[in-house]
């Protein structure tokens, strides 16, 4: 029952964008599409998992002093392979991702996982922490991803559905920031109700 | 003439926050008071520039010597990390005076994507040594041109009444959004 609880808090409760605003920069940079926010958030669940079953494995090893340089190392391996194997199999994505597939390391979410969960709990929880934690992730880039390229672009998921172009202002720049901002505001509105 | 189209490109046009989406964490944490911004962004330059330059002479005097171009994020972000540590306790030593002024905004710039971002932007770009510290530079200045920017809206939405659920974040990322559109007013200036 308590393991559920680790999975399931990261995707509504404790959301890593909607609620704990962690991890701005590849929620605004990568939305573009609905299929980006899918591939960007993907990409970090794999990172946060892999590197909270490490942080968590060796986190009786690790003196307290150098703990974050460690984590550091850890997660900036698991995002080495990432890149490496995306720019493979993936070159599209990797190509519209740029330089934010690097910048998982410094994805503030990431870092936070593995001091404030992993580093204190056993291999299981901080799996599935990290799984929930990532899909809420995902799951909020993809809300994001799908609104801009809705009222963008006239698509989804890369299907048309209205002849030229969009407002092509939430493509733009502009457009991230003001639709996050909006998608926060009802989720307030949602988690208020519901407490 | 180069350098200034860097210059202008990097403030205005290519504006780090607004246009790139990097730094976006201590954009809004530090960004409800404008005195906090000054300082966030003294370190923020200090540290970029000098990354910067670590990083640039790593990259072509080690990496891509030894054949380890794989190895540039691990590397990186590491000698960032020291790096910052060093200026800390250099500081604290030399300058106490600018310690006191910077001191606390040290620590958060380890995960300051903004720093990263650029030293990876400036290899991409294929920037030589002088054009990327004048990169470096300016995108720090352009950071904080958006950071102050912002604080000055933001100590004033603090007398405006604002609806319940847009209170905080929400409230910032539209003034943020309206800030960007205004930026865009700069696209093909270079």
């Amino acid at each position: 029952m308590n393991q559920w609880k680790n999975f399931n808090k990261g995707l509504i409760a404790e959301n890593a964008i909607f609620v704990q605003v962690l991890g701005m920069c590849p929620t605004l940079g990568t939305t573009t599409s609905a299929y980006n926010g899918l591939g960007m958030g993907l990409a970090t669940t794999f990172v946060l998992v892999m590197s909270n079953i490490v942080v968590s494995l060796v986190r009786n090893y690790i003196p307290d002093k150098v703990r974050i340089p460690s984590f550091i190392v850890i997660i900036a391996s698991f995002v080495t392979v990432v890149e490496l194997t995306m720019q493979a199999y993936l070159p599209s994505l990797f190509e519209e991702l740029g330089l934010f597939i690097p910048l998982i390391v410094v994805n503030c979410l990431v870092l936070g996982r593995a001091e404030a969960f992993a580093s204190k709990n056993t291999v299981w929880s901080s799996t599935l922490d990290g799984l929930g934690m990532g899909l809420g992730f995902t799951l909020a880039l993809f809300m994001l991803g799908s609104v801009r390229e809705i009222l963008g672009s006239g698509a989804w998921l890369g299907m048309k559905f209205i002849r030229g172009d969009g407002m092509l202002i939430f493509v733009l720049a502009p457009g991230a920031f003001l639709a996050l901002a909006y998608l926060i505001a009802i989720m307030n509105k949602f988690n208020r109700k519901n407490a | 003439m180069e350098y200034f189209v860097i210059l202008i490109s990097a403030i205005f046009v290519n504006n780090i926050v607004l246009a790139k989406f990097l730094g976006i964490c201590p954009f809004m944490g530090v960004s409800s008071r404008l005195e906090t911004s000054v300082g966030m962004t003294g370190a923020v330059a200090f540290v970029m520039v000098l990354a910067t330059i670590v990083t640039y002479l790593l990259q072509y005097y080690v990496l891509n010597p030894l054949g380890l171009g794989f190895m540039q994020t691990i590397t990186f972000i590491l000698v960032i990390a020291a790096l910052v540590q060093m200026v800390e306790i250099v500081l604290k030593k030399v300058s106490p005076e600018l310690y006191q002024a910077l001191g606390i905004f040290l620590p958060l710039i380890t995960t300051n994507c903004a720093v990263l971002g650029v030293a990876i932007l400036t290899i991409q770009g294929k920037y030589n040594l002088p054009e990327a510290v004048v990169f470096s530079f300016s995108t720090a200045l352009g950071f904080g041109l958006a950071l102050v920017l912002l604080s000055s809206i933001r100590e004033a939405l603090d007398m405006v009444e604002v609806p319940n659920g847009m209170k905080g974040i929400p409230i910032a990322f539209v003034v943020a959004g309206i800030l960007a559109m205004a930026f865009l007013g700069f696209a093909g200036l270079v």
